[in-house]
């Protein structure tokens, strides 16, 4: 059943209405939050929450329980390409709990935790941006791993990222989630403004092995990998000290050891090499620029890492 | 006047971007003043190159201390002024939420360290700054609270406000709250204007700094003593919210005084024109913000009344 979570006139005949789709069925009491769209210009989350939605129809008996699929929290921005808010250029990510009594921003923030609040999981996509490719992984805050990281290992992802706390990341819809008891998980996969339908196959068979694992899905559910758990300053970053073209020579996912040529810095006016970037420690590439155009301190590539930088 | 270059960032296919501190006085590090963060902060960049002006004739008159140092960045970002954008031209992202800044990391993070290092470390910081919605304000002098900043030296700028804010998660990356953390005395001026041009604002946020300036042995000459400045808590001001969308009509003028429950402006609707909302005052003040834009959302802040 499709439903309006919350919603303000805009200024010309038109309603911004944030929706879900509720899928229920049988006596179970838990439910699941699939939420995505925060970021108007990552798309990786549509197709799987089609993906999830349509496969949840098809066999609805197998179902038991709620599942929640908001596929857009930012309507306006995922129709204009744009990943604030349209005209606000603020970052919606930034703006939660929101309060009611706010402005139109925050009072659609405030809807939003309000009626997602108390549902046993939620997973909140995301797909980096424009410039970066992401292999699938779930980072959680430091504060939340121990109570996190049993479900994130349900979802198939490739990887698992425990970061620092930051107070800026206070405003995420995860951190005020977490923070007021709904277990919220965030998927960073794919790159913006694209879908990368094998990501969302492989998210897709973790989330119903998660269903599974709930007693919300009797149907059957595929083995899941077992994701690579990068505690704390693991992980090295590769930023670009030229401006130029972006030209790497490795795969994304490939292993690296320190000191190993992973692309160039290109000059296409003097037709020379700015700057050749090698790897900054040892491990796996899961983070690859895919936006060629760079300037001094773009992100290339994040390194998971096997030893120290 | 020495004209130095803070930062240099090279560009792929645009000549470099210049990060440009002009300093008068001497060696001491008294004052920063940052201008334009933003690709649309015209008037803080303008408000910037006025009092730039002025110093320049301060200085031949012989009217700035020798010892006690300034420094005015009039424009940080002027990439993306030149080009139309508000932020950062490649990934729109906002140099005002990336202090400290970063000397390894993305670009703006790197923008970010480069300015900080050569504005952090003065005893005063002014940052010119804009609302992120379109709308003009009564020049004021604002402080984020962070315990370090004694919010009476507002007063030293002599404008009829200074008003004191809660700083809240996102404002933990901005140049205020970072200048404060490493011992700045840092404020937010705010003007009428951000994308054009407001001469009587520019004038008096000039004269708040000379002011300021005056007041704290910067500069010798003599400038008339001002408002008896009213420190407000940010938290005490009134906002008025829009009841529904369409076109906004604003009826007061800023800076009036208004009573409880009168008339302040109201929406239309965009199609038919009937009347779709009255804005109405829910106490008796000063109207110090008014929104702008002749098209409003529902729940949009249009006005905010300063409680009497």
């Amino acid at each position: 059943m499709i439903k309006n979570v919350v919603g303000a006139s805009l200024a010309v005949n038109e309603r911004l209405v944030i929706r879900k789709n509720r899928l229920k069925n049988g006596d179970g009491k838990k439910r699941l939050c699939i939420v995505t769209g925060i970021h108007g210009d990552e798309l990786e989350g549509q197709y799987l929450a089609y993906l999830i939605g349509s496969k949840i129809k098809e066999n609805i008996s197998l179902l038991n329980g709620t599942v929640d699929i908001y596929p857009a929290l930012n309507p306006t921005g995922i129709d204009s390409i744009t990943r604030g808010i349209p005209l606000f250029d603020l970052d919606m990510n930034r703006i939660f709990p929101g309060t009611s009594e706010g402005t139109m921003p925050e009072t659609i923030c405030a809807g939003i935790i309000e009626d997602i609040s108390g549902a046993d999981i939620c997973i909140d996509v995301h797909s980096s941006n424009i410039f970066l490719k992401e292999l699938p992984q779930i980072r959680i805050n430091v504060n939340s791993a121990d109570v996190l990281i049993p479900y994130a290992k349900m979802l198939n992802v490739d990887l698992i990222w425990v970061h620092e706390s930051a107070t800026v990341l206070e405003s995420t819809l995860a951190f005020s989630l977490n923070s007021t008891g709904t277990k919220t998980l965030v998927v960073e996969m794919g790159v913006g403004m694209r879908i990368t339908k094998e990501y969302c196959f492989q998210l897709c068979e973790g989330v119903f092995n998660l269903m599974k694992q709930l007693g919300m899905w009797s149907g059957d559910v595929t083995a899941v990998r077992e994701p690579i758990v990068s505690l704390n300053g693991a992980v090295g970053f590769v930023n670009s000290d030229a401006a130029g073209i972006f030209v790497p020579c490795v795969d994304f996912g490939e292993t690296v050891s320190a000191g190993n040529h992973i692309g160039d810095v290109l000059d296409p006016l003097s037709g020379e090499v700015a700057e050749k970037v090698n790897a900054v420690c040892d491990g796996m590439i899961f983070t690859l620029r895919e936006y060629p155009i760079v300037f001094g301190g773009s992100l290339l590539a994040r390194i998971l890492q096997t030893k120290g930088a | 006047m020495r004209k130095e270059i803070l930062y240099s960032l090279r560009s792929p296919y645009r000549e470099s971007l210049d990060i440009i501190g002009f300093k008068f006085g001497g060696e001491e590090k008294t004052l920063a003043v940052v201008g334009a963060m933003r690709g649309n902060e015209v008037q803080q960049m303008y408000v910037c190159s006025k009092l730039i002006s002025q110093l320049k004739i301060l200085e031949a008159a012989g009217e700035i201390s020798q010892s006690r140092g300034i420094m005015v960045v009039p424009c940080v970002n002027y990439y993306s002024m030149n080009i139309g954008k508000r932020f950062w031209t490649m990934d729109n992202t906002d140099i005002n939420r990336m202090f400290p800044g970063y000397e390894l990391g993305e670009t703006t993070q790197r923008i970010a360290d480069g300015l900080f290092r050569k504005i952090q470390g003065f005893e005063y910081g002014i940052q010119m700054v804009s609302f992120y919605q379109p709308g003009n304000f009564l020049p004021h002098v604002k402080i984020m609270e962070t315990g370090f900043t004694d919010s009476n030296l507002m007063k030293l700028f002599g404008m009829r406000f200074g008003i004191v804010r809660t700083p809240r998660p996102y404002d933990t990356t901005t140049l205020n709250y970072n200048w404060q953390i490493w011992e700045t005395k840092a404020f937010s001026m705010y003007t009428n204007e951000t994308s054009r041009i407001d001469e009587n604002s520019a004038n008096e946020a000039v004269e708040g700094i000379l002011r300021f300036m005056a007041n704290t042995g910067m500069i010798t000459k003599k400038i008339h003593s001002g408002y008896q400045t009213e420190i407000i808590s940010e938290n005490s001001i009134s906002q008025i919210h829009s009841k529904t969308g369409g076109l906004f009509i604003s009826i007061v003028k800023m800076g009036a005084q208004v009573a409880k429950n009168e008339l302040l402006g109201k929406v239309c609707d965009p199609l038919d024109g009937e009347l779709s909302s009255e804005i109405r005052a829910d106490c008796s003040g000063i109207v110090y913000f008014e929104y702008s834009d002749p098209l409003i959302n529902e729940n949009t802040v249009c006005f905010k009344i300063i409680r009497d």
